[in-house]
């Protein structure tokens, strides 16, 4: 049997895919490769991991302004993560998927949880995340 | 929460104004769901930072807007782009690249944009005013028009600032309300000598170390030995904003909000207090540095951009002395203030110091450096935190001094001065 979290929809989408959790936020502009879903802050814990199909937990972006086009650009491309979790409202990354939606009719579901229940994540679990933001954690 | 909709924000919303207007504003209502706002306010200037070109879902996003007619309502500025369109042949650029660069810039510009074209928007004739709500792109222009100037602007992501700069509506939430601006964490200093805060690299380390600590929350900052300068606030601010998401700091008897600690705070209590000592601030300018040895194939000043008083700082360093044959040295600045440094007289010493000057980008937003380019030199944090995972480079981070005297000898030297341990 597997947990369960129940997470706030931020932008609605199904997806299933392995957990990368970050600890640290993340910039996707000079973060994030959005022609390979590579994590390229060399500064960041992720660097060298490849985000692409995979559900990406990150607590949050910092920095750039940019993240935005970087994350809409690897919808576009195919290359973003399957889905995001995060650690409280992110606009920049539900911008992207809400711009991808408008664009490409490819919304990536995003999800937030508490920062309580986002400490539980672990990299390499499986994921099943449902339209209502529920996220079902194998093992 | 119920989003309530102005009369005008329904007939945004329906196409009354267009169809440019109604995909903007079904942006700007989905966002403000998100964002959980009650309602909108309107903004009375924009900085765009969409325009620059990120691939092509930018171009298409920008061409989409431009091709339904969309046309900016406030006074806009817009931020860097993705090329040079006065030089771009000298550096690495590819004629592909340039040209959908361009091509996004004239998205922008038939939309009604200014063409400033520079990351410091602040150094044009637009600079907003104290309690000025505007929605402002660019995190290193966010924290300066929040905290220097006393504006009121969120973070506003690429593609969101251009939709506030069509509709003049964003969601009210964040940073546009006063509640939200208090300070939440007490940065002190302690036993940092006054040398080292009078020292050139101590506002980018400083910001840099801050960023690190805070997030996103608010930094209230008291006890600086010596009272800044705004080229020191704008290389503090976006240190902040690039290795934290600080979009609003509060200098203590400085910026506008902050004329006491108590009324930074709102009089409320701080979440936190953190000390920075010189031991963390020495780790964090170590930090910036990640150039091992001295080779050095460029060096580069401004970002933010550079503006007329640091030519005005550096011209002088630049007599009787040039550029080593194997280091280039280039300083990003906005076409307005390079058409200022040269009527000043500015340009012709630092070219007759081998240096160069591009504008309307940066050495970031534009794919200007070959693959030869492995070292550069800066005294900015920004580019300090953003080259090694943008560009693949390593990065010596000095002072300006280091900076040309380093250029000139065509290796890195840094003078430890008053950092020495």
């Amino acid at each position: 049997m597997g947990r369960v979290i129940r997470g706030r929809v931020l932008v609605t989408g199904e997806a299933t895919g392995d957990l990368l959790v970050a600890t640290e936020p993340l910039s996707f502009w000079g973060g994030y490769d959005p022609a390979t879903g590579e994590i390229i802050d060399r500064r960041h814990p992720l660097s060298g991991q490849v985000a692409r199909g995979r559900i990406l937990a990150v607590p949050a972006t910092r920095g750039s302004s940019t993240t935005t086009a970087i994350l809409l650009e690897a919808i576009r491309q195919g290359n973003a993560p399957a889905a995001i979790v995060t650690a409280g409202t992110d606009g920049f990354l539900a911008l992207a998927s809400v711009v991808a939606d408008e664009m490409y009719g490819t919304p990536m579901p995003l999800v937030e949880l508490t920062p309580a229940e986002f400490d539980r994540l672990r990299s390499g679990v499986a994921v099943r995340i449902e339209l209502d933001g529920t996220l079902e954690l194998a093992g | 929460m119920t989003l309530a909709f102005s009369e005008r924000d329904r007939g945004l919303l329906e196409g009354e104004l267009g169809p440019a207007c109604a995909m903007a504003m079904r942006i700007l209502v989905r966002m403000a769901r998100i964002q959980g706002a009650s309602s909108f306010l309107d903004v009375t200037g924009a900085h765009i930072d969409s325009a620059l070109y990120m691939g092509e879902a930018t171009l298409e996003y920008a061409e989409r807007l431009a091709d339904l007619g969309a046309t900016v309502v406030v006074p806009t500025t817009s931020n860097v782009a993705g090329v040079d369109p006065h030089g771009w042949e000298r550096w690495a650029v590819p004629p592909q690249w340039a040209a959908k660069a361009q091509r996004q810039m004239d998205a922008y510009r038939r939309m009604g944009c200014a063409p400033t074209w520079t990351c410091a928007p602040y150094q044009t004739e637009r600079r907003p005013g104290f309690g000025e709500q505007v929605a402002w792109g660019e995190s290193s222009a966010i924290v300066f028009a929040n905290s220097v100037l006393g504006a009121r602007t969120e973070r506003y992501p690429d593609l969101l600032d251009i939709c506030a700069a069509v509709t003049g509506r964003v969601p009210a939430v964040g940073l546009h309300l006063d509640e939200n601006r208090a300070g939440q964490v007490r940065v002190v200093l302690r036993d940092v000598p006054p040398e080292v805060q009078a020292h050139e690299s101590f506002y980018p380390v400083f910001g840099h170390w801050v960023g690190g600590r805070v997030g996103g929350r608010i930094p209230v900052i008291s006890g600086l030995a010596v009272a800044p300068n705004e080229d020191q606030l704008k290389s503090m601010g976006a240190a902040m904003a690039s290795s934290g998401a600080v979009a609003l700091f509060h200098l203590v008897g400085v910026t506008p909000e902050a004329p006491t600690e108590v009324e930074a705070f709102h009089g409320r209590v701080p979440e936190e207090e953190i000390v920075a000592d010189l031991d963390s601030l020495r780790a964090a300018r170590r930090d910036l540095h990640t150039a091992l040895g001295q080779r050095l194939d460029l060096v580069v000043l401004g970002s933010p951009h550079f503006s007329l008083t640091e030519f005005r700082r550096l011209v002088p360093m630049l007599e009787r002395r040039h550029a080593h044959a194997a280091v280039r040295f280039l300083v990003t600045c906005g076409r307005g203030v390079k058409l200022l440094a040269r009527e000043a007289g500015l340009l012709e010493p630092l070219d007759r110091f081998g240096g160069e000057v591009t504008v309307d980008t940066c050495i970031l937003t534009t794919p200007m450096l070959g693959e030869d380019v492995r070292v550069i030199m800066t005294n900015s944090a920004k580019y300090a935190y953003y080259a090694p995972g943008l560009l693949g480079t390593t990065v010596a981070f000095g002072s300006l001094e280091d900076c040309v005297a380093s250029a000139e000898a065509g290796r890195v030297l840094r003078k430890e001065g008053p950092w020495a341990e």
